[in-house]
């Protein structure tokens, strides 16, 4: 296989993706009201109860709306990797799975490529939420709109990663449900997303301890980092280390030696 | 002597177990270019079993599986390439169309996007189904939908088929149009079929045929060869010889 091949595959791959997408229009929104939700009324109602100290990488005292801006920017890039692993799952029920598998291209290549045209999805949803948020005067500077583009894509790919492995983990579509308690709920609560880590070392050193090391965190406070055009650097190579971790065992788990899909039967 | 390059596919003491249950146990066959094999069996006796190994989607647990000499597990691209497949459940989007399916497909084998419509266009109008092309496939009958699935899998121009129960719920006139063109692409294009089946009305004559029976290969030549050898007069009573099943329509 050339190099112009592995460029076609992928093209190919990335433009399924996204018919898929624009055929479930409806995706799209409700991956977006879901943030807008706990912006709009959430954030508002605990702006008084909670207050945000000055902490890197702001300079000033801010609103929570602020705050809670890059976990909610975080949230949709987990839904969508968790979109991507309900999606897998379906594909595979579905036999389609099979079509992408078959294909003479190597399988950690196809499957990199399906996770690529699903962050890319998802970073589309993020800055169409911002958008929206700017007109709530939520604002940062151009730099860091065009900053938070590779933070994006970096957290969208190592979540989209765990989702890829947990579809590889779960034997039938009704089992996802079991996700949604298991992971997403978890991982959201127990990180920087709604409160800042020194918080919850106040309430529990246990509970900072594990949100400290939760993904979802760095995947967060990479995302903080970039909207004022900076690199925090220990999140990044934690969602860097994650990543790769994840993709690893996320090919892992389909390789035809451990025999996932022959595990169905 | 058989020009090496002219082996389709060899199957060397493949065996395969689900957890204590074992699905194949020490399969031999192979087929050459231009032949068109009937797997034959019972639900069950493992012929998905061993087209999921045949395809690289499992790994074999011990034996060999080459398609044109590569090895399916450690030169997989180069026997993947030469490989056309039509699985027994559907892997068609349903949402896309028929073109849509079939571009996803091409861009999976790397082939160039025009190249690409002129495939599509010749395998369709084979299939007399170009005037679907812009259809989603959810709006195609059964047959239609099979039809596509054989046309896609000819795309990439593959040396070997396998397809795996492709006549399944289809009604008769269906059934026969697809059997007589892929026994049309044996004949005119030299294309190496293995068709698995449970239907016995499916095997004619002249074909090769390697009986399937709980996970074992109890027989495998021309259909002449195994009627002779068991002393029988059809492939029905053959089969139910050698199987110590006796049946009736289906297997």
């Amino acid at each position: 296989m050339t190099p112009i091949q592995y460029i076609r595959c992928f093209k190919g791959i990335f433009q399924r993706e996204m018919l898929r997408f624009l055929q479930q229009q409806g995706r799209f929104f409700a991956a977006l009201v879901r943030p807008l939700v706990w912006l709009f009324i959430f954030a508002a109602g605990f702006r008084s109860v909670l207050g945000v100290s000055i902490i890197p990488p702001y300079q000033t005292y801010i609103v929570y709306e602020v705050y809670i801006t890059p976990g909610l920017l975080g949230m949709i890039l987990l839904f969508n990797g968790m979109q991507t692993s309900l999606s897998m799952v379906y594909d595979r029920e579905m036999g389609s799975m099979k079509t992408l598998l078959v294909s003479p291209f190597p399988r950690w290549f196809l499957l990199t490529s399906k996770l690529c045209a699903g962050a890319s999805i998802a970073i589309l949803q993020a800055y169409v939420y911002l958008l929206i948020a700017w007109f709530w005067e939520i604002e940062t500077t151009i730099l860091g709109y065009v900053a938070l583009l590779p933070a994006l894509l970096l957290s969208g790919l190592m979540l989209s990663a765990l989702g890829l492995f947990i579809s590889s983990m779960i034997r039938q579509l009704e089992n996802f449900a079991g996700v949604m308690n298991f992971v997403i709920f978890p991982m959201f609560f127990a990180s920087s997303a709604l409160y800042p880590l020194w918080r919850l070392n106040e309430s529990s050193t246990l509970l900072h301890d594990i949100a400290a090391y939760n993904p979802f965190t760095h995947a967060v406070e990479l995302i903080r980092f970039a909207l004022y055009g900076l690199v925090n650097q220990h999140s990044l190579f934690f969602v860097s280390m994650y990543g790769l971790l994840f993709l690893l065992i996320a090919v892992w788990g389909y390789n035809p030696a451990r025999g996932i899909l022959a595990k169905r039967k | 002597m058989v020009d090496r390059s002219s082996i389709a596919l060899v199957v060397g003491g493949v065996s395969y177990s689900y957890a204590q249950r074992k699905a194949l146990n020490k399969v031999s066959f192979s087929i050459e270019s231009g032949q068109f094999t009937v797997l034959l069996g019972q639900n069950g006796a493992g012929k998905t079993t061993l087209y999921s190994l045949i395809t690289g989607l499992y790994n074999a647990h011990a034996g060999t599986i080459r398609i044109f000499d590569h090895d399916v597990r450690n030169s997989s691209s180069e026997a993947l390439k030469r490989l056309g497949v039509v699985f027994q459940q559907r892997t068609l989007d349903l949402d896309l169309s028929v073109r849509q399916n079939l571009h996803y497909f091409m861009a999976l084998h790397g082939i160039k996007h025009h190249w690409a419509e002129e495939r599509l266009k010749h395998e369709l109008a084979r299939m007399d189904l170009y005037e679907h092309t812009k259809e989603r496939v959810r709006r195609l009958s059964g047959g239609q939908v099979r039809r596509v699935e054989i046309a896609r899998a000819l795309l990439h121009r593959p040396e070997l088929m396998i397809l795996d129960e492709p006549t399944v719920g289809l009604d008769i006139p269906s059934r026969q149009d697809i059997l007589a063109h892929v026994r049309g692409l044996c004949r005119e294009e030299g294309l190496a079929v293995l068709w698995a089946t449970h239907l016995i009305d499916e095997v004619n004559l002249s074909d090769r045929v390697v009986i399937l029976h709980k996970g074992r290969v109890v027989a495998n030549g021309g259909v002449e060869e195994v009627l002779s050898e068991t002393g029988t007069e059809n492939i029905r009573e053959a089969f139910g010889r050698l199987t110590g099943i006796s049946h009736q329509e289906d297997l």
